[in-house]
């Protein structure tokens, strides 16, 4: 059975709404970062799938930048995660609400 | 000649300067300075009075000295001093008395604690009295009248710690104030009508009719109330005798001989511009306090207070005088007198000075000016006793004294008046019953003095002795100057001051008013028979002849008339209080209610503190209820109803519009608060929010 788009975006739907309980219900900012990931590469798949079956080469382009947006990203969230850890011996999203008002 | 005015004028000036501020360091309090600042004065006018006046015998004689003192736009008031004839005189009689009085001072004053002060207010007083004569404009001698006013009003209240010395000084004060407001408008109506103040232009201009009839006749009425306070005349009488609770050389020099007769002194100055009504009120005037005067010295037992009231009396004479035309015998009554006077009050001076002492060596404190506590003086004060004897005599109007020639030639040109103006007999008939009683109450007061036993034993006598000599030398200069002799030079005639050098310097001053033609008939006003010259202005030649054979007989019945009283008074005082052959104490019952009105002064305090304090008062208490019910009650009502109007507004403020604007505030703050608790800080609530915010788009866009 060759694969169609429907599966691909069910798929892709599937590990969005993941990410996305992930991002909203977990405590563990690391686990919430994961998630990010998570929804981010769903949304990858997506813009694969569609480059596939249209076909036009640029989602594919989209993914290059997606995935280099997403490394930077990472690379910066992470250094906030290990700031706040610093300060507060734990990486309980909850506890930090700095930024309120 | 100025300067030598000058000198005089500012001299005692100085004096006082120097004395009030530096007495109390110098030695004998400074006393010398004051002595010689007025002696040098009475050098000074002598000086002038002989080369001047008797050297030149010039009855125009006038000199003045003006400068512009303020000047308004092209109008300029100017002063100045002014020297003639009258004024040479009265310096001569003011430095004259008061240098004595200086001199007696000296014993009198002796020991006060405020000696000095004493001294520099004598010479405040000088000062001002030299400034009233010399001046040449009723507004300056406005000023110094109230210059004058004020040393009186020191002097008087010199003992101050005595309640009754500083309520005379008060009560001299306020009713000379009285007078002086009459002065003040009189003083104003000659200036809006003539538009100056200077004497001698205030009688050209009369003399060209810009000020005549009604309005000339109040101006002098005004200005004669001036008088009537200053001379003490009746109503305003009541401060003089009050007066006498200042020291008794104040009562000599300012309520004798200088101060009081600055009333006179002014009338004889306006005498040219007087009209013939305003002369008849002050003649009567004049004649009213005469006789008014002398009914109550006649029942006085202070020996002050009797001199007091004779001084009232005298002064009555001079202003009736004046008023009845005989201006020269109403001026040289006030030279006379002045002497007379000072005498007498020097005397009592003397006289309670001895008392003091005894009353104080016997430890009593009985009235040392009572006269029921003397007797029998005259052996242990002869010399007291001769010269007071000799200005009683003068003041009695006994002949050979100088009294008998002025208020002979008083009497003599009232007399004429009244023979020309039949209906004006009151005035005459005044005048010699005054004279009666003067006599009447000066022996009086010389035999319960002097005569009889000292009423206060023994013991006390041997206390009694006489004044030292400071005190006896202006006695004894002063009684001379009450004989004949110094003023009927070169004629010398002891019955009549015609022919002496004064009525040939101070013959009646033309009347202005008269002169303009509308003073129908002259009063008499020269003295017998030399000068006598018909003046072509208000008389013809009959009728000046007419009135001067009228004046020759009314001065030869007037003579007879006042001796003839006189003696009639000296025999009565004689019979009752010397030989004691009529009971006083009887007549004093018999008499009943005159005698309580001449004792009680006819209730004249009573009846002004009945009508006019009583009134004053009970007008400031009605305008201080109206002030403080009324006026007070219409600030304290507008008040009110702004602070009930500041409280409803207040409350408004508070409650509406604050309200309004916390409510604002209230709203604000409560939708803050709402929406601040969406703010958590929780990263996954803003997702939370933003997931929904984007299903709900995406519901928005799907239907």
């Amino acid at each position: 059975m060759k694969p169609t788009l429907e599966m691909y975006l069910i798929l892709s739907a599937v590990l969005f709404t993941i990410g996305v309980t992930g991002v909203l219900t977990r405590r563990n900012a690391l686990i919430i970062f994961m998630s990010v990931e998570l929804m981010l590469n769903a949304a990858n798949l997506t813009l694969v799938a569609y480059s596939r079956f249209l076909p036009d080469i640029s989602g594919q382009i989209f993914v290059f930048f997606v995935m280099a947006v997403a490394a930077a990203e990472v690379a910066v969230g992470l250094a906030i995660i290990v700031a706040i850890f610093r300060q507060k011996e734990s990486v309980d999203i909850d506890k930090v609400n700095l930024m309120k008002w | 000649m100025l300067g030598l005015a000058l000198y005089i004028l500012l001299a005692p000036l100085v004096a006082f300067t120097i004395v009030i501020f530096f007495g109390r360091k110098l030695p004998r309090g400074g006393d010398f300075i004051s002595l010689f600042a007025i002696w040098s004065g009475l050098a000074a006018s002598l000086y002038l009075f002989f080369t001047q006046m008797l050297g030149h015998y010039d009855p125009a004689f006038a000199l003045s000295y003006r400068f512009d003192w303020v000047t308004w736009g092209t109008y300029k008031l100017n002063i100045g001093i002014a020297i003639d004839n009258m004024s040479m005189m009265m310096l001569v009689v003011v430095t004259l008395v008061s240098s004595l009085v200086h001199l007696f001072s000296v014993g009198y004053m002796k020991g006060d604690p405020k000696y000095h002060r004493f001294f520099s207010f004598l010479s405040f007083f000088s000062f001002s009295m030299i400034g009233l004569v010399l001046a040449d404009n009723l507004l300056i001698i406005y000023a110094f009248w109230e210059l004058v006013g004020l040393s009186s009003y020191l002097l008087i209240g010199f003992w101050h710690e005595k309640d009754s010395a500083s309520n005379a000084a008060k009560k001299a004060f306020v009713t000379n104030r009285v007078g002086d407001a009459g002065m003040l408008i009189g003083m104003l109506i000659c200036f809006t009508a003539l538009g100056t103040l200077n004497l001698v232009e205030l009688k050209d201009g009369v003399a060209q009719g810009h000020l005549a009839g009604g309005l000339l006749t109040a101006a002098g009425i005004l200005l004669f109330m001036g008088a009537v306070g200053k001379s003490a005349q009746f109503p305003l009488h009541v401060w003089l005798p009050d007066a006498m609770e200042g020291p008794t050389p104040v009562s000599a020099l300012i309520h004798a001989a200088t101060m009081v007769a600055a009333g006179v002194y002014l009338v004889a100055r306006l005498f040219p511009i007087l009209t013939p009504d305003a002369s008849l009120v002050i003649a009567y005037v004049g004649g009213f306090t005469a006789i008014f005067a002398a009914t109550i010295a006649v029942a006085q037992n202070d020996i002050k207070r009797v001199l007091a009231y004779s001084t009232v009396s005298q002064l009555g004479y001079m202003v009736m005088a004046l008023g009845t035309g005989a201006f020269t015998a109403g001026f040289f009554h006030l030279v006379t007198h002045a002497m007379f006077k000072a005498c007498l009050f020097l005397g009592s001076g003397s006289i309670i000075f001895a008392m003091h002492h005894v009353l104080h060596n016997i430890h009593s404190h009985d009235d040392a000016q009572d006269m029921r506590n003397m007797g029998g003086l005259k052996k242990y004060m002869p010399v007291t006793f001769w010269t007071f004897l000799i200005a009683t005599t003068a003041l009695a109007g006994v002949p050979f004294t100088s009294g008998f020639l002025s208020k002979d030639a008083i009497l003599g040109g009232t007399l004429a008046f009244a023979m020309e103006h039949p209906k004006h007999w009151l005035l005459p008939a005044f005048g010699f019953a005054a004279a009666g009683l003067t006599a009447f109450y000066m022996f009086r007061l010389v035999y319960l003095t002097f005569y009889g036993t000292f009423r206060k034993g023994s013991e006390a006598e041997s206390h009694l002795h006489e004044s030292p000599r400071v005190m006896t030398v202006p006695l004894i200069v002063l009684a001379s100057l009450s004989i004949f002799f110094f003023y009927a030079a070169p004629a010398f005639n002891p019955t009549t001051p015609a022919g002496g050098w004064f009525a040939t310097l101070f013959p009646t001053p033309e009347n202005v008013t008269l002169a303009s033609g509308r003073y129908v008939s002259p009063a008499s006003s020269r003295l017998g028979d030399e000068a006598v010259e018909p003046t072509a202005e208000h008389a013809s030649g009959t009728e000046a002849l007419h009135s001067a054979h009228l004046e020759h007989l009314a001065h030869n019945w007037a003579m007879l008339i006042s001796i003839l009283v006189a003696g009639l008074g000296i025999w009565i005082a004689t019979l009752a209080y010397y030989k004691w052959k009529i009971d006083p104490e009887k007549w004093r019952l018999r008499f009943g209610v005159a005698y309580r009105g001449m004792y009680n002064k006819w209730w004249c305090d009573e009846v002004y503190k009945a009508t006019a304090i009583n009134g004053t008062l009970g007008l400031s208490k009605g305008l201080a209820w109206f002030d403080g019910a009324i006026l007070d009650g219409i600030v304290n009502g507008s008040a009110t109803v702004t602070r009930l109007f500041s409280t409803v507004q207040g409350w408004f403020d508070n409650k509406v519009v604050d309200g309004l604007v916390n409510l604002t505030a209230m709203v604000v703050g409560f939708w803050a608060h709402f929406v601040r608790s969406f703010q958590t800080g929780q990263v996954q609530r803003y997702l939370l929010y933003t997931l929904a915010g984007v299903g709900i788009v995406i519901i928005l866009v799907v239907i």
